[in-house]
């Protein structure tokens, strides 16, 4: 996992800006970042920062002619995403960059078998047959740790507990093998026991397969574990950035020192600072 | 002082509480709260954690009887709620109050901040209407809010001022006794700080007793003087906030400790990289685990109460995490 | 000490990127249109006999006059003045829907919320009691009522409002039913509030948008009806105009004076129109507000 010379996500003075009952916001204001092919990186912030709207304007998840101005340069293996077209990014997402989101229910279809949907995103991006599919279908379920994968790919969302949607989602999401990966707060609406497993699965995944991942939490402990670097964001601005070990132990930012001391610790009952 | 303190009683006492929801539409009965017991103390806070379906939720709103309780005894200040006639538990519900989740749906959006906290003071008569308005400005600084803030509306406060708002409200008629459920969640890591410190300082103040319903451990230690921790609608830990979190007793409870992450970079990772504690048991021959103390109940045989030390008791049976 | 408040809406954060909606401008023109041309009938029909160039039920020798300076809309069958009967003529129809309809609204708010919030037993005898009520079409009913106890105006608005009070029951009742679920119902209940205060105070406040809207749909509704009922006779008696009668008196004249026809027919189509425009005209002012 060394990270190459040259980042894979290269992210130039990003900015979003929204539009809504003529009220501009400026939600993300000329940030800039990057990720090293392999590398874990983690973005934390309080709600409203902007960091959930940083992933989904790098995807340009946002439809043709809505309120959103995007700016800046996403330089993703050499191409800017910000000037593909639809076409092209349509191939990129899902294939080279994937999302996994924070609540599994309404990312998947209902009327769908899992199995179906994996194997929709695998045979669109990789023209696979439909066996081949299937097995890697099967396959994949087992990687992320679903028992008797065969038989429960026949089965529909709604049958399956919110830890194992999320566990079939990360199948979707690493189906075509992606160079990065998204998660955005992919365990906050877990119970605590199922969030331990699916960050296991998230860490043996990255080992196993090499991919990149973008994490974005406003959880401390669960960022602490599972990237390298991170950047704290606060109202559309990246405040601190740095390793993970340096952040935690020498914050250098007020903000992210405060951040720091409010979190509850399992160990003391000392007053909380506000 | 509450009169509660003074005799030296438990402010609240349930015993073998259930609530069971019947069976319907081809699923089966759900015992979302099975015999479930503990005191609470006078100005103590006993919190309540569990996952999602432990019945931490339920057993809240059961022991305020907004849910009716199949079986089992609530008594507050000494008098039996469950048994008790409408109109008396109307009156007695100025001694409880609710403090909920969201803080987005849980006040009146119609209604401004003063006409919100009067209608506890009009509801129960404890205020004469003249003194209303010193009341509320009383209340509205108790809990760290501007009193000339009181004529807008809930949309125009931030997630935490609300739920200050919602404290003010339950604090309106001087109650004994409240219920948070899960009161912070819905809100960023420094408003919690703030709500969390909030709720302790008027604890010491008003000498008030807390059942805190919390999933969040780290969150739970920093306001409890008692924990129980539930699962599967049966209480299978009960202590010392000290004694459950130091030294837990029942493997589920160890492994929800063990589960919560840890803000400290190198032991997060170490804890992630080694095997999480699993229990070994045969789901066919014993669907409700081995015991914990090494004895054989049989198939049938139910959960028996153990005490490890003094004030701090524990299930014997183990139930598996939530199946596939 | 007030926390600063953030310009942009906290969860914003977390959905997905969303159109925006309609512009203002767009979302306030309909309901200014309804308004202004209720404004306008009500103006009217409230001046009437004042601006009515002569007595609705004054006839003269000038019959099926074509218009003119004098007779704006020319005259009827017996020579009396078509524009002065409309207006007249509106005040009685417009009178009829509006009380009716304000019945009909007062009895289905009552018996939707008691239905909804009690739930049970009282649900089931009341819902099923407007089932029956709704059985009835309005004409049927109208024609028994009014055989029974004779056309006056009355009895022609008790009709119509039982006719209507089970729409407006049922529209009532279910986002009551929603509603008494909500956390803040669930809040006052703890505080120690009585279930009569919640239901009034905490409850059907929460309601009222989808019943502006469908009490403008049943005016809508009840202009046709009313019209549709008196010109088949079982309306107000004559010599007293209304906009149905006219309909149905000026019928055989039609080729020789059109105007006859034309006018309470336009009379007719405005005000239902109107009110449609209204309710569209609330329900996007309601949709988006969002309170």
């Amino acid at each position: 996992m060394s990270a190459s010379a040259k980042p894979l996500l290269q992210v130039q003075r990003l900015s979003a800006q929204f539009t809504r009952d003529a009220v501009v916001s400026q939600v993300v204001k000329g940030i800039s970042f990057d990720i090293a092919a392999g590398e874990a990186v983690g973005f934390v912030g309080e709600s409203g920062c902007g960091k959930s709207v940083t992933a989904r304007a790098m995807m340009r998840l946002a439809p043709e002619g809505s309120s959103v101005e995007l700016g800046g340069v996403v330089r993703f293996d050499g191409q800017d995403l910000l000037q593909l077209r639809e076409a092209d990014m349509c191939d990129i997402r899902g294939q080279r960059i994937a999302m996994v989101f924070q609540d599994p229910m309404t990312s998947l279809n209902p009327v769908l078998s899992v199995g179906a949907q994996i194997d929709d995103i695998m045979r669109r991006h990789t023209g696979v047959s439909r066996a081949q599919a299937r097995r890697r279908t099967v396959e994949l379920l087992g990687l992320v740790g679903i028992r008797d994968a065969a038989r429960r790919s026949e089965d529909f969302p709604h049958q399956f507990s919110g830890g194992m949607r999320q566990r079939v989602l990360i199948a979707m999401a690493v189906s075509c093998q992606p160079d990065l990966l998204i998660a955005d707060e992919p365990t906050t609406a877990l119970d605590v026991t199922v969030q331990a497993q699916i960050l296991r699965l998230l860490l043996r995944l990255r080992q196993e397969l090499g991919m990149a991942l973008m994490l974005i939490t406003h959880d401390f402990g669960v960022i602490a574990g599972m990237v390298e670097r991170v950047y704290v964001m606060l109202d559309g601005q990246i405040v601190e950035a740095g390793a993970v070990d340096d952040i935690f132990a020498r914050p250098q930012h007020a903000y992210t020192r405060a951040l720091l001391d409010a979190v509850p610790r399992l160990e003391s009952a000392g007053r909380l600072m506000p | 002082m509450t009169t509660a303190a003074a005799a030296g009683q438990p402010v609240l006492q349930v015993r073998d509480l259930s609530v069971v929801f019947p069976a319907r539409r081809g699923n089966p009965a759900v015992k979302a709260v099975d015999r479930v017991s503990f005191d609470i103390a006078p100005g103590q806070t006993l919190g309540l954690v569990g996952e999602s379906g432990s019945g931490k939720t339920t057993t809240g709103r059961a022991i305020l009887q907004l849910q009716s309780a199949t079986a089992g005894s609530v008594k507050l200040l000494g008098q039996e709620l469950t048994t008790m006639p409408r109109g008396d538990l109307r009156r007695m519900r100025r001694h409880m109050q609710f403090v909920l989740q969201n803080p987005y749906s849980s006040l009146h959006p119609r209604m401004t901040v003063a006409r919100i906290l009067t209608e506890p003071l009009q509801v129960h008569h404890s205020v004469a209407p003249a003194q209303m308005p010193d009341r509320i400005t009383q209340l509205m600084e108790l809990v760290g809010l501007e009193p000339d803030m009181v004529q807008r509306y809930p949309h125009e406060f931030s997630g935490g001022q609300r739920q200050r708002i919602v404290i003010a409200r339950a604090l309106a008629v001087h109650p004994d006794f409240v219920v948070c459920d899960e009161p912070v969640s819905a809100l960023d890591v420094r408003t919690q700080a703030q709500i969390v410190e909030l709720l302790r300082t008027l604890q010491d103040k008003l000498g008030l007793s807390y059942l805190f319903i919390a999933h969040d451990l780290a969150l739970v230690r920093q306001v409890a003087h008692r924990v129980a921790v539930m699962y599967g609608g049966q209480l299978v830990e009960l202590g010392d906030a000290a004694q459950v979190y130091e030294t837990p007793a029942h493997p589920y409870t160890r492994s929800l400790l063990d589960a919560v992450p840890i803000p400290d970079p190198a032991r997060q990772r170490a804890k992630l990289a080694a095997a999480p504690p699993e229990p070994e048991f045969d789901q066919h021959k014993d669907p409700l685990g081995p015991c914990v103390f090494g004895e054989d109940h049989g198939r049938t045989g139910n959960s028996t109460w153990h005490v490890v030390c003094p004030g701090h008791g524990v299930s014997c049976r183990f139930w598996p995490p939530a199946a596939f | 000490m007030a926390e600063a408040r953030s310009i942009v809406d906290p969860a914003l954060d977390t959905r997905p990127i969303a159109e925006a909606p309609p512009a203002r401008k767009r979302r306030h023109l309909l309901l200014a249109l309804g308004i202004a041309m209720l404004l306008a009938m009500l103006l009217v029909t409230a001046l009437g006999p004042w601006i009515a160039p002569y007595d609705a039920i004054a006839t003269s020798p000038d019959s099926l006059a074509g218009p003119s300076t004098q007779h704006w809309l020319g005259t009827d069958s017996i020579g009396r003045d078509v524009l002065s009967r409309l207006i007249i003529g509106g005040r009685t129809t417009l009178l009829i829907t509006f009380v009716a309809v304000s019945l009909a609204v007062a009895a289905g708010l009552v018996l939707g919320l008691v239905s909804g919030y009690v739930g049970g037993l009282a649900d089931e005898l009341i819902m099923r009691g407007l089932d029956i009520v709704f059985a009835f079409p309005v004409f049927l009913l109208a024609i028994a009522v009014v055989a029974a106890l004779g056309p006056t105006v009355p009895n022609l608005i008790l009709t119509i409002a039982i006719v209507y009070t089970p729409i407006m029951a049922r529209v009532v009742r279910a986002p009551v039913l929603s509603v008494k679920r909500w956390d803040h119902v669930e809040a006052a209940r703890s505080v120690g509030v009585g279930e009569l205060r919640i239901a009034i105070v905490h409850v059907l406040p929460m309601v009222m948008s989808p019943i502006l809207v469908q009490t403008s749909l049943t005016l809508a509704n009840t202009i046709f009806t009313v019209t549709a009922l008196s010109f088949l006779g079982i309306g107000p008696p004559p010599p007293d105009p209304n906009w149905g009668g006219m309909l149905s008196e000026a019928r055989q004249f039609m080729e020789l004076a059109p105007l006859t026809v034309i006018g309470p027919a336009v009379a007719i189509v405005f005000a239902t129109l109107t009110f449609i425009v209204l309710a569209n005209g609330l329900r996007d002012l309601l949709d988006v507000a969002g309170h």
